[in-house]
């Protein structure tokens, strides 16, 4: 039996949890306000914009769309083998590459801003 | 002396005259103050002797009467009958072969202890006239818990990953492991991480949490598992990052 | 003892339907599948980003859809899972990290609580930094 590689993708899944556990629902809070019309001038475009222009700014979001994304991608390809899908191969490698996927179209989005 | 009536749902099976397990109803007059496996025993001199389980101790210490209790991995002589209202469903521990009645194959597991080489390897080889190993409480109290194992498989028949993957070796193999790991006596950690850090080694655990739910003497091997997984992924990294590094 | 006994293993079928068998399954499906909702609100935030990026007016196109129902709904329900997957995750925290001062080991709580305070902490400076104060 040989040492698995596993590491690789469970490492990033730990931090990614960890992360969100600490930040999603404080900032899904803030979206929600936004969703409900409070505090508007929180998400005027001039803010946001000269928020999301700095390099430390772009470098925070972009890594917490990577570990948010990744430690979803890891718990959905254990779900659906829990739920009797057997072809975890393809199920893993369709749900990790959504997760660069959504990556690289952040830090691409990022890089415009 | 107070009786208690109770109606005991068992699954049969015989493997020399019959397909497939089927369900038995037995009626008894039990005592009050016992448990299932003293029903179970009333059965089985009273009523059918064919009845067919494993049961040892009586007293939860040797692990042998594992069984599911109304759909629950449990020790028969540590389910008192009166938690129990109605029917109580008695069939063999879930995820492994059954063998005959409430007797399962436990031939899997029993390998999968011995995998893990559950003994002291120790770090350099000790002179004959060395004297004996050292151990403060503390050191003790790192490993202690893991120690408490008493092969019962109930985590096994709870863990929902063992049942959808076998090969998996499981939450009580990977606690008596890292018990020797954590051992300050013990040299042997690399030896045994070709076998729990494998893929049918710790990464097949999802975090269920069920085996330390069920554990009738609290050795937590969730715990185990996810200190094994965390260990094991800074072993990696560090190793892959930075080879030049000599442990 | 009968002679030439026969072994045939019964080996019971796993289904999926394991998920029921006891609340604790149920639970650990509800974790998991907080994962949709983190996921799904990334893919927001990801969207969001395109439509800062692209101007004003795609900004305020992406404002406006936040208001909608389906994202309102999807809010709330995206609120409830995430706080139930940092509830569960500081909960389980101790189990994998144990801390031994001395001889015994720090109760799980006070490990579980110093994440906790943390989450809390953190929850109070990203809305400070976001200027909700």
């Amino acid at each position: 039996m040989a040492i698995s590689n596993k590491p690789i993708v469970w490492g990033p899944f730990a931090a990614g949890g960890t992360l969100t556990a600490f930040v999603t629902p404080v900032l899904v809070l803030l979206t929600l306000a936004a969703a409900l019309g409070h505090a508007p001038d929180l998400f005027a475009y001039d803010r946001l914009h000269a928020f999301a222009a700095h390099w430390l700014a772009k470098i925070l979001i972009a890594g917490t769309v990577f570990l948010s994304l990744w430690s979803t991608a890891h718990r959905l390809r254990i779900t659906c083998y829990d739920l009797g899908v057997r072809a975890d191969t393809l199920v893993a490698t369709i749900v990790y590459a959504g997760a660069l996927a959504g990556t690289a179209a952040s830090v691409i989005f990022l890089a415009r801003i | 002396m107070t009786e208690r009536a109770v109606e005991l749902e068992v699954l049969r099976y015989n493997p020399e005259t019959d397909r497939e397990p089927r369900f038995q109803r037995y009626s008894v007059n039990c005592r009050e103050e016992w448990v299932v496996l003293d029903a179970l025993n009333h059965v089985k001199e009273t009523v059918d002797p064919t009845l067919s389980y494993r049961w040892s101790c009586h007293m939860a210490v040797c692990g042998s009467c594992g069984m599911m209790i109304n759909g629950e991995p449990k020790l028969a002589c540590k389910s008192f009958l009166r938690d129990y209202a109605g029917v109580i469903r008695v069939e063999p521990l879930a995820h492994f072969p059954i063998e005959r009645d409430l007797v399962t194959v436990i031939d899997d597991f029993m390998a999968k202890l011995a995998r893990v080489k559950p003994y002291l390897i120790p770090k350099e080889p000790a002179p004959a006239n060395g004297g004996e190993y050292r151990q403060t409480p503390a050191e003790l109290k790192k490993f202690k818990q893991f120690t408490l194992c008493i092969n019962c498989m109930l985590c096994y028949a709870a863990c929902p990953e063992y049942g959808i993957i076998p090969k998996y070796i499981g939450p009580a193999a990977i606690a008596l492991a890292h018990r020797y790991n954590q051992d300050s006596r013990d040299g042997g950690r690399e030896a045994r991480q070709e076998e729990i850090a494998a893929t049918e080694g710790a990464w097949e655990c999802s975090f269920v949490g069920a085996c330390s739910e069920v554990c009738p003497e609290h050795v937590d091997p969730a715990g185990a598992i996810q200190q094994v997984k965390i260990r094991s992924t800074v072993d990696w990294y560090k190793e892959h990052l930075m080879p030049w590094r000599k442990e | 003892m009968a002679q030439g006994m026969s072994r045939k293993p019964y080996v019971r079928p796993m289904t999926s339907e394991w998920i029921f068998r006891h609340p604790r399954y149920v639970r650990y499906m509800v974790r998991e599948f907080s994962c949709l909702f983190i996921g799904g609100w990334t893919l927001l935030l990801v969207w969001g980003l395109k439509q800062l990026a692209e101007g004003p007016a795609a900004w305020a196109a992406f404002l406006q859809w936040l208001t909608s129902p389906a994202s309102i709904v999807f809010h709330v329900a995206a609120l409830g899972f995430a706080s139930y997957h940092s509830i569960t995750w500081f909960n389980l925290t101790p189990k994998a990290l144990p801390v031994q001062r001395g001889e015994e080991f720090l109760p799980d709580r006070a490990i579980s609580g110093a994440h906790f305070v943390a989450w809390a902490l953190v929850s109070v400076a990203i809305l400070f930094l976001a200027g909700a104060f």
